[in-house]
């Protein structure tokens, strides 16, 4: 195995690599509010996570329950000559399938329902043994899985395309906001508040599972 | 302060979906101890891909610009929008400010991408030891902004669901949402492909 090799080094925990540009540092302690940058680069090193574990967890299922309410309710609602049309996220997704723009259905119902679902479902299951110091079953398939769908998650976009939506629809309709885009608002701050976080500290605070 | 080691000087590199730092290997099947993802001293094919994604991309990007995106259909009149009139029609609307948005989302961006991405490819193939900083700034803003083009996509996704008004209002997708749909992912998919490092690598070695 080639992994064998390897085994007798010693794994430097102290140490920080840059993902751009390869150069080593010393990992430092961070205080509230700190950033520490690559100086060779200037990317992120590494960032404090000012929310401990309890605080995300309770974040998540915060989040967890406002992408439910923002699923199933109505994101805007459309008056014409007394009839109404109302849809919600999964009502885009449909339309744009029958309407012969099935990459298009696909891609909207990946990028803004199943990829952000399993970020915070995984998120969940990995905080909740977390919060114990536990790695949770399948925690490495788990983490990584999150890292990869990470860029591909994009509420915050169709946020500001529903923003647009509205605009223009606005011409010639009345335009009545649901309860739906105040959950999507929600729902993108919430995430915003998460994405500060590194997940992969997640495996520098929990050991190996001893049971 | 003076300019740290790099890993590769130290035998040392670290794994891209954990972190963990490990000794260096060039053995292709080598995997992370901790979270068992292949290790890699850098992305395999980096150059290669990004550029074929890339190329692919900006093919893309021309019927999506050309062919129409959204239909507005009523009673009386058939209208066929393509990007670059949508933005028109949302700026003669009164939306000056979402106009610019959108233009920046729709048009400033993916070319924005083009044009770092093909900068970022070139200099790394002629080893370019120039602007390094620059450039690597270049790729974070690429990274930072490349899903936001997205914007117009999920835009027509919404009115198509909303404007339903059988025969008295109707919104359609049209062929180009789909192009530009492509051409987001396969941008995004370039910029992904591009390992970063590369742009420090041959400076050191001189
Ligand atoms: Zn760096
Ligand atoms: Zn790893």
């Amino acid at each position: 195995m080639a992994s064998n090799r390897r085994d007798g080094m010693h794994h430097a925990h102290n140490l920080i690599i840059c993902e751009h540009c390869d150069s080593v540092y010393q990992k430092r302690k961070l205080l509230r509010g700190q950033v520490a940058d690559c100086t060779v680069c200037g990317a992120v090193l590494e960032r404090h996570q000012w929310i401990g574990v309890e605080g995300q967890f309770a974040l998540i299922i915060a989040a967890l329950i406002v992408f439910v309410i923002a699923n199933v309710s109505p994101i805007v609602t459309l008056k014409l000559s007394g009839m109404a049309e109302t849809t919600t996220l999964w009502g885009a997704v449909i339309a744009m399938w029958t309407d012969g723009a099935q990459l298009v259905a696909a891609l909207t119902a990946l990028t803004l329902f199943f990829f952000p679902l399993s970020q915070l479902v995984i998120f969940c299951w990995v905080l909740w043994f977390a919060r114990d110091g536990r790695r949770a079953p399948g925690f490495a398939q788990a983490m990584t899985a999150l890292v990869r769908v990470k860029p591909w998650s994009m509420i915050e976009v169709f946020m500001l395309g529903t923003l647009v939506a509205v605009v223009k629809a606005h011409t010639y309709f009345d335009v009545v906001p649901g309860p739906g885009i105040w959950a999507f608002g929600f729902l993108t701050v919430l995430i915003t508040v998460f994405s500060s976080h590194d997940a992969r500290h997640l495996w520098d605070i929990t050991g190996e599972a001893k049971a | 302060m003076n300019t740290p080691p790099r890993a590769q000087e130290l035998g040392m590199m670290s794994c891209h979906v954990c972190r963990l730092v490990t000794a260096y290997s060039e053995d292709p099947h080598a995997h992370c101890p901790r979270c068992h993802s292949a290790l890699h001293v850098r992305k395999q094919g980096s150059i290669a891909r990004s550029w074929a994604l890339l190329l692919a991309a900006a093919m893309f990007y021309i019927p999506a610009n050309v062919f129409p995106i959204m239909r507005t259909q009523s009673l009386s009149s058939k209208d066929d929008n393509t990007i670059l009139s949508g933005i028109f029609e949302l700026w003669r609307a009164g939306s000056p400010g979402l106009a610019v948005i959108v233009f920046t989302a729709s048009i400033v961006v993916p070319m924005l991408k083009f044009i770092i991405m093909t900068t970022l490819l070139v200099s790394v193939q002629r080893s370019s030891g120039l602007v390094s900083k620059q450039r690597a700034r270049l790729y974070r803003f690429v990274e930072l902004i490349g899903y936001w083009s997205m914007l117009d996509v999920f835009v027509v996704a919404i009115l198509s669901a909303l404007v339903h008004f059988q025969i008295l209002s109707r919104v359609e997708p049209l062929p180009g949402v789909v192009y530009f749909g492509v051409v987001v992912v396969l941008t995004m998919l370039s910029a992904m492909s591009f390992d970063p490092r590369l742009i420090w690598d041959n400076r050191k070695s001189q």
